[in-house]
């Protein structure tokens, strides 16, 4: 009994830890591939051996010299308005979602349906309206507009994480900080806010991390290829220069990744965090 | 008295009954604000309604002057119909500040009537800023949702009602019409559209069922797994795990469509080194859906199971103990006590994941882009979605009326799953149970 006991233990350990293995490798490959086939010589998808017989920096230093990529000025691009867009729509969305947390007034109830059924419609139906929209107000083309497309959409996207955050923060918080003489804004910006931390962080990394690889609605808005985010470029290059040009792809790819990825390992408390709140919607 | 006289006067212009009630500087903004309304107004509002109304009547045409032909800018349908939306949002928005605006000066009114005293403009600043918080805060947000969002909803709804689309009405050179419901006519029922549409409309189900499904029980299973007892390392294996969600997707989804190239990629040069033909992972209809969905596991199961990881440590232990009680064997022990626990705490997530798939544009349309082609349907590709159907109808063949109908389609769908999930969870029902 004891033994078979201890002997089914192994089994099972072993097989647990050989599918763990596999899915760990399955998980690890693509990456892998990617980071290792941007350090190898020559522009070809095909190669024969999974670790390359010599390494190089060339594709990286291509890709900051060449005249028809620009990649150094869409990196800055991108830079800019992932960072302007992640704290614009940060602050909106916290915002909007204290008042609809902690306020009751007249039509709240109707208004968090109306957000609820409007976050239901696909986001590119109204890329049309809106390109006419910015056209009209002569934003085509502008990195501003990029941003306040991205910062008014993150109040659907994000807004509900964020109110169900705020709601498991007892009201009794405020009420006595009210009571001590504290305006709404204090409130907010002294109780809430340091509170909320962790759901902030949250929502500050994927608004980033989206506007960091959107590429349906940036490819609509910048036309001239000196506005151009990474991720437009990026696209550029695999769907007009694929196969004849993978290695420099994969050293663009593994320039993108890394930040947001390392960002995501790192900050991964938060973003279970964030998941889980999303997930229950409470 | 005074109530309804500053009402009155209200009424006939913004701020009047402001004035009447002596507050001179609520009154003065007001008259300015409803300055600039006349201004911006006066020269549009008929031309704009007309234009919303009729899409135009004279489209662009060649005229001939003296020897050379010139063009004459007729009415261009499209530009009409979103200026006569943003123009009547305006003014929707404006008659609520007007409304706003006499009622406020009737209560001023009132409360003088009853003896009281008008509030100076720092007292009415202050009430709002104490008051009117929420409104304050929501304001900025709300004008950004209204004409970034409502707004092209709504213009799309519209567009679904017109017939705008090649070859026929492309504005400037031809108008658009307003057609009645006969766009959902032809998606439904003639022969070309309707092949498409229930083809892609029964790969986008099977897809979204699959998909969630796949991904859920991924991730149910390498949660357990890690959860065992005597695994070591857990934390290991949760960060290599959670590294498919860290990739941002529009780079893994391109990775792998160059992993999965069938003639250089390295999936199929390991395939015939093994001695195993090489096999059309995106090339054959049937195995690019496999592949597709094979691809959305890796994808997805990260996210499945850091949700599920966190329900597992929140089953309470003596569930476990009264079950060893009773002599449970370890399948025993999950299919009564860890499997219901589980679905039970997931059953929302499962729902919202599934809407999520039905509209997951970035698998499919960077992974696939839809390919291969497939020669029955109409402008989409064998796996493509609703959704990236209607970003190829929209951007590359310009049937944005099919376009709009599709969406309004797919957000029926969508709105049906979510609004039976949402009314149900938490942030609906007990959100004033924490005070």
């Amino acid at each position: 009994m004891k033994v078979g006991q201890s002997k089914s233990r192994f089994i099972r350990l072993t097989l647990s830890y050989v599918v763990l293995t596999v899915i760990a490798i399955g998980c690890l490959y693509p990456a892998l591939w990617v980071l290792l086939s941007s350090f190898r010589p020559g522009t070809s998808l095909y190669s024969d051996s999974f670790i390359p017989k010599s390494f190089t920096l060339s594709h990286y230093t291509e890709l900051f010299q060449s005249k028809v990529f620009l990649y150094g000025r869409w990196y800055l691009n991108t830079l800019k308005i992932a960072v302007l867009s992640m704290i614009f729509s940060t602050i909106l969305s916290t915002m909007s979602m204290y008042a609809l947390s902690r306020f009751r007034f007249k039509g709240r109830k109707t208004l968090l349906t109306t957000l609820l059924v409007l976050g239901m419609f696909p986001g590119f139906m109204s890329l049309v309206p809106v390109y006419i929209f910015l056209l009209q107000l002569n934003l085509l083309d502008t990195h501003a507009a990029i941003i306040i497309v991205y910062s008014a959409g993150s109040v659907l996207m994000n807004g509900f994480v964020i109110k169900g955050f705020f709601d498991t923060i007892p009201r009794s918080l405020d009420e006595s900080a009210r009571i001590d003489g504290a305006n709404h804004l204090q409130i907010f910006y002294r109780i809430m806010l340091p509170l909320a931390r962790p759901i902030l962080i949250y929502v500050a990394l994927t608004t980033f991390a989206g506007a960091w690889v959107d590429f349906i609605f940036a490819r609509l808005v910048l036309r001239s290829k000196e506005n151009w985010t990474l991720a437009v470029g990026m696209w550029d290059l695999v769907s007009s220069y694929q196969n004849s040009n993978f290695t420099m792809f994969a050293a663009g790819a593994v320039l993108i990744a890394v930040p947001i990825t390392l960002l995501f390992v790192f900050l991964q408390k938060f973003l279970v965090q964030g998941l889980t709140a999303g997930a229950s919607k409470g | 008295m005074n109530g309804r006289r500053s009402a009155i006067l209200s009424a006939i212009s913004m701020g009047l009954g402001q004035l009447y009630n002596r507050q001179y500087m609520k009154g003065i903004l007001l008259l300015l604000t409803e300055a600039a309304a006349l201004g911006y107004f006066i020269p549009r509002l008929v031309h704009d309604l007309w234009g919303i109304w009729t899409l135009g009547d004279a489209p662009s045409k060649m005229v001939k002057v003296g020897k050379i032909y010139q063009t004459v800018k007729g009415d261009h349908s499209i530009f009409l119909m979103i200026n006569g939306l943003i123009t009547v949002l305006i003014l929707a928005l404006f008659i609520a500040i007007y409304l706003m605006n006499i009622r406020d000066a009737y209560r001023t009114g009132t409360t003088r009537d009853q003896g009281g005293k008008a509030a100076n403009f720092r007292e009415s600043i202050s009430y709002v800023w104490d008051r009117k918080f929420p409104h304050l805060l929501l304001t900025i947000p709300g004008l950004g949702v209204l004409f970034l969002t409502i707004m092209p909803i709504v213009f799309m709804i519209l567009l679904s009602f017109t017939n705008y689309s090649l070859p026929q009405h492309i504005p400037p050179a031809k108008l658009v019409d307003w057609v009645g419901f006969n766009t959902f006519k032809d998606l439904l029922t003639l022969k070309s559209w309707s092949r498409t549409f229930f083809g892609v409309f029964t790969w986008t189900i099977i897809w979204a069922v699959l998909a969630t499904a796949t991904c859920y029980f991924g991730g149910l299973l390498v949660a357990l797994l890690i959860e065992q007892k005597d695994v070591k390392f857990k934390k290991l294996w949760r960060t290599l795990f959670i590294l498919p969600y860290a990739i941002p997707q529009l780079i893994s989804l391109l990775v792998m469509r160059n992993l999965f190239n069938g003639q250089f990629g390295p999936v199929n040069q390991y395939l015939s080194y093994f001695g195993f033909g090489k096999l059309p992972w995106l090339t054959d209809p049937t195995w690019a859906k496999a592949t597709a969905i094979l691809v959305n596991m890796w994808v997805g199961i990260p996210v499945s199971m850091v949700l599920i990881l966190g329900v597992l440590t929140a089953i309470p232990k003596d569930l476990y103990e009264a079950a060893d009680v009773d002599g449970a064997s370890g399948y025993q022990k999950f299919r009564i006590v860890t499997l219901p626990f589980v679905l039970f705490a997931t059953a929302p997530i499962l729902i919202t994941q599934f809407a999520g798939n039905i509209n997951n544009f970035n698998l499919i349309f960077l992974l696939t882009n839809g390919e291969p082609l497939n020669g029955e349907y109409q402008y989409a590709g064998s796996t493509d979605l609703l959704v990236t159907w209607l970003y190829k109808l929209t951007l590359n063949n310009s049937q944005f009326n099919m376009a709009s109908a599709i969406g309004i389609i797919i957000f029926i769908i969508i709105a049906t799953f979510s609004i039976i999930n949402y009314r149900r969870t938490k942030s609906f029902k007990e959100e004033d149970m924490i005070q």
